[in-house]
């Protein structure tokens, strides 16, 4: 080993990672299509997107495990991933450890990987065993305890070395609920340390809880990439309205597309804002009993814009006289 | 949680060799510390008890079928003649001569058919001496008559003859030994020497084969591809493995060395050219060498695999190589300073059984550290392509390349 870790890993550039027109094909199928991303230094940045959209091989992408066909990128301002292993931690989506090894020798040896020696990953591992409720499985070997175990201990592992960027991919999956907070806690801690943590995941529920910034990934493309309040922006606020009459001239009001179930009406917030619509139900005299503007959820706007990312690609692919 | 994620500072980037001893470590105290390593040490017991076995059946085999003989069809006092002079050569020649029994004393005038003799009930009569000692007539299948003849015209000679002349003493000068018989008994040393390295090498280096079969099978091979070049896993793995081989020679050597020193013989054969502590170096440093070489194509092969039934598959023609192998090396023995036996030296793979072979029929020493630097150079250009041809088959890796860096310089130059 050599050199000094935390000089080496010191990176204080504003992107932890960048990544411009990375393309991956496999046996001449496009898993990724040039996909651009840049990750804020000390964010929490999930990669959204439906399973077969392309996180995981981007992921792989940028940590090196395979290179690009094109394109190019940069992490922790290494052009090779290798050069800067020694500061990253990596929890891989198909989990895999050594059935014959201890706990603690597991977790030793995933930061001896990474340039950890190994006495110091052996105190570590059992302190972060002792941290995390694990203590009593130290000695344990991994064929010994159960997958969601066995998972926190490649967790454990995964950060033993101290590193400046984590990336997990999906890492929630094969966790139960409660298992599932503790991890969402650790990346919170993880975050506040400075760390940069990038997960990729199908759950947008887990995205819109711990992260700064998103990229949806549809169809092997970026169509979105920035703060969840801008994607979140990107769907109208839906307008919820409760009115005594059912019928009236004041309807025209309404956006063509707002949709009704008896008294109740769904509608996206028009562009010209709620005030002209409302004076126009006030004079027409709807009777207004109860209306609220909702916000859009990541969901929602995950749905939105990946689907319709989805339905580009599929579109991109259909050969051209289909297309016509 | 991890609340001190920047703490203490640690290592920074491995280096690939740095990383391969890191896996090489992994794999060598798994191995070593497993159940299965035991009965790796017991592994070459079973070939000495099958020996063992084999051996004590042939032997009573052996002597339950007594010695082919020749049948004596003569006259009386012929027949007697013969046996005597049978007995008398014997005590001077050993007892090579084909042995005699009587199976008729003729009666003057009496004939006798030698082939329906032959066909009675005596199996161990090969063949029928008949005539008299002065024209004797020998019948019986054509290989075995044509062996004995020499014998049976010395010995009926001897019988015409009657007593035995006085034969002159030899008087004997010895000296360690003559040029031919050097280079003979040497190329013995070779061959037991190249022998030794071919059987532990294929005894050894098929288990490489499986060696990324559970790291595939476990997906461990992601966490170790994220984090170390590839390069350093081959490395590593096959690193560990040697040091495991070398472990389990190191075993075996120790306890045939006290079975024959509490045996008490003496090393039947001669000493090599370079002597026996240099030639035990260098075949410690050849096996190595044979086995990284090996190793790396068949860890290559391996890696490529995807099911543990494909790796069995495969290591039937995987044998099948390494016996040309040691077959060329071999013949490339028996060829000192020829272009086959250059070839073999030069050819990587079966370079370290050649060499060996020559230090123990040569004894210079510059020749050795040259194939020792060109396998080593095989080795590395081995392991590269094998973990080249990993990345791009099984991990699905394209090659970025210099193109795909120099664009990325300059992108990243016009960016700023």
């Amino acid at each position: 080993m050599t050199g000094n870790a935390h000089e080496g890993a010191r990176f204080d550039g504003p992107w932890a990672i960048e990544a411009r027109g990375l393309v991956k094909r496999f046996e001449g199928v496009t898993a990724v299509g040039g996909v651009d991303l840049s990750v804020p230094t000390g964010s929490v940045y999930g990669i959204l997107g439906p399973n077969g959209a392309g996180k995981t091989t981007t992921l792989r992408m940028m940590l090196g495990i395979i290179d690009p066909d094109s394109g190019y990128r940069r992490i922790l301002g290494a052009e090779r991933p290798h050069d800067v292993a020694h500061a990253i931690g990596y929890l891989p989506e198909e989990r895999g450890l050594y059935p014959s090894m201890k706990a603690t020798e597991a977790i030793a040896f995933l930061g001896a990987l990474r340039g950890l020696p190994l006495k110091e990953g052996r105190r570590r591992a059992h302190e972060l065993l002792e941290r995390h409720g694990l203590g009593y499985a130290a000695d344990r070997q991994i064929r010994q305890l159960s997958k969601g175990m066995a998972q926190q201990v490649q967790i454990l592992g995964t950060l033993v070395h101290r590193p400046r960027l984590v990336v997990f991919d999906e890492p929630f999956s094969g966790l139960d609920a409660l298992n599932q907070g503790k991890l969402e806690a650790m990346m919170r801690g993880l975050a506040a340390d400075g760390t940069t943590v990038i997960f990729s995941t199908h759950v947008i529920a887990h995205a819109e809880r711990l992260c700064d910034e998103v990229a949806i990934i549809a169809g092997g493309k970026v169509p979105f990439a920035g703060p969840v309040d801008v994607a979140r922006d990107r769907i109208p606020p839906q307008v919820r309205l409760e009115t005594r009459a059912i019928d009236g001239p004041w309807r025209a009001a309404l956006p063509a597309d707002a949709c009704h179930e008896g008294r109740f009406w769904h509608f996206p917030l028009p562009a010209t804002g709620i005030e002209p619509l409302l004076r126009a139900l006030i004079e027409g005299e709807a009777g207004i009993l109860s209306l609220s503007i909702e916000r859009a959820g990541l969901h929602d706007a995950f749905v939105a814009i990946a689907g319709e990312a989805a339905a580009r690609a599929l579109e991109e692919e259909k050969p051209e006289e289909l297309r016509r | 949680m991890i609340s001190d994620s920047h703490g203490a500072p640690h290592g920074g980037r491995l280096s690939t060799l740095a990383a391969a001893w890191v896996v090489a470590r992994r794999d060598f105290t798994a191995i070593l510390f497993s159940r299965t390593f035991f009965f790796f040490l017991l592994g070459p017991l079973f070939p000495v008890i099958v020996g063992a076995l084999a051996g004590s059946v042939g032997g009573s085999v052996e002597r339950s079928s007594d010695r082919a003989e020749v049948g004596v069809l003569m006259a009386g006092a012929d027949a007697d003649a013969v046996l005597r002079a049978r007995d008398a050569l014997a005590d001077r020649l050993g007892q090579d001569l084909p042995g005699l029994v009587v199976l008729q004393r003729l009666a003057p005038g009496e004939r006798a058919d030698p082939a329906a003799a032959m066909a009675g009930k005596q199996a161990n009569i090969a063949a029928v001496l008949s005539g008299t000692p002065s024209a004797p007539v020998l019948t019986g299948p054509r290989g075995q008559i044509e062996a004995w003849r020499g014998d049976i015209a010395m010995i009926a000679a001897q019988a015409e003859q009657g007593a035995l002349r006085p034969w002159p003493q030899v008087h004997l000068e010895t000296t360690a030994s003559s040029q031919v018989s050097e280079r003979k008994s040497r190329r013995g040393t070779a061959q037991a020497a190249q022998t030794l390295l071919f059987l532990l090498t294929m005894m050894l280096a098929g288990m490489v084969l499986s060696n990324l079969v559970e790291e595939k099978g476990n997906k461990i091979i992601e966490v170790l591809a994220a984090a170390i070049p590839m390069e350093a896993v081959f490395y590593g793995k096959l690193f560990a493995m040697l040091g495991v081989s070398l472990v389990g020679i190191a075993v075996w050597a120790g306890v045939g060395t006290g079975f024959y020193l509490v045996a008490g013989s003496a090393l039947p054969l001669p000493s090599p050219a370079v002597g026996w502590p240099l030639l035990i170096g260098l075949g410690v440093l050849y096996f190595s060498m044979a086995y990284l070489l090996l190793g790396s194509v068949f860890l290559s092969i391996g890696s490529l695999a995807a099911t543990v039934r494909e790796v069995q598959t495969l290591s039937m023609p995987v044998t099948m190589m390494q016996l040309l192998l040691f077959f060329f090396a071999t013949y490339a023995m028996t060829q000192p300073g020829s272009a086959i036996e250059v070839a073999a030296a030069l050819f990587p793979f079966s370079s370290p059984f050649t060499m060996l072979a020559r230090a123990a029929q040569d004894a210079s020493i510059l020749p050795h550290v040259a194939a020792l630097a060109w396998q080593a150079l095989w080795v590395v250009l081995l392991v590269r392509l094998g973990s080249g041809l990993f990345r791009s088959r099984v991990m699905k890796s394209g090659a970025q390349g210099r193109g795909g860096k120099r664009r990325f310089t300059r992108r990243a130059r016009e960016g700023a």
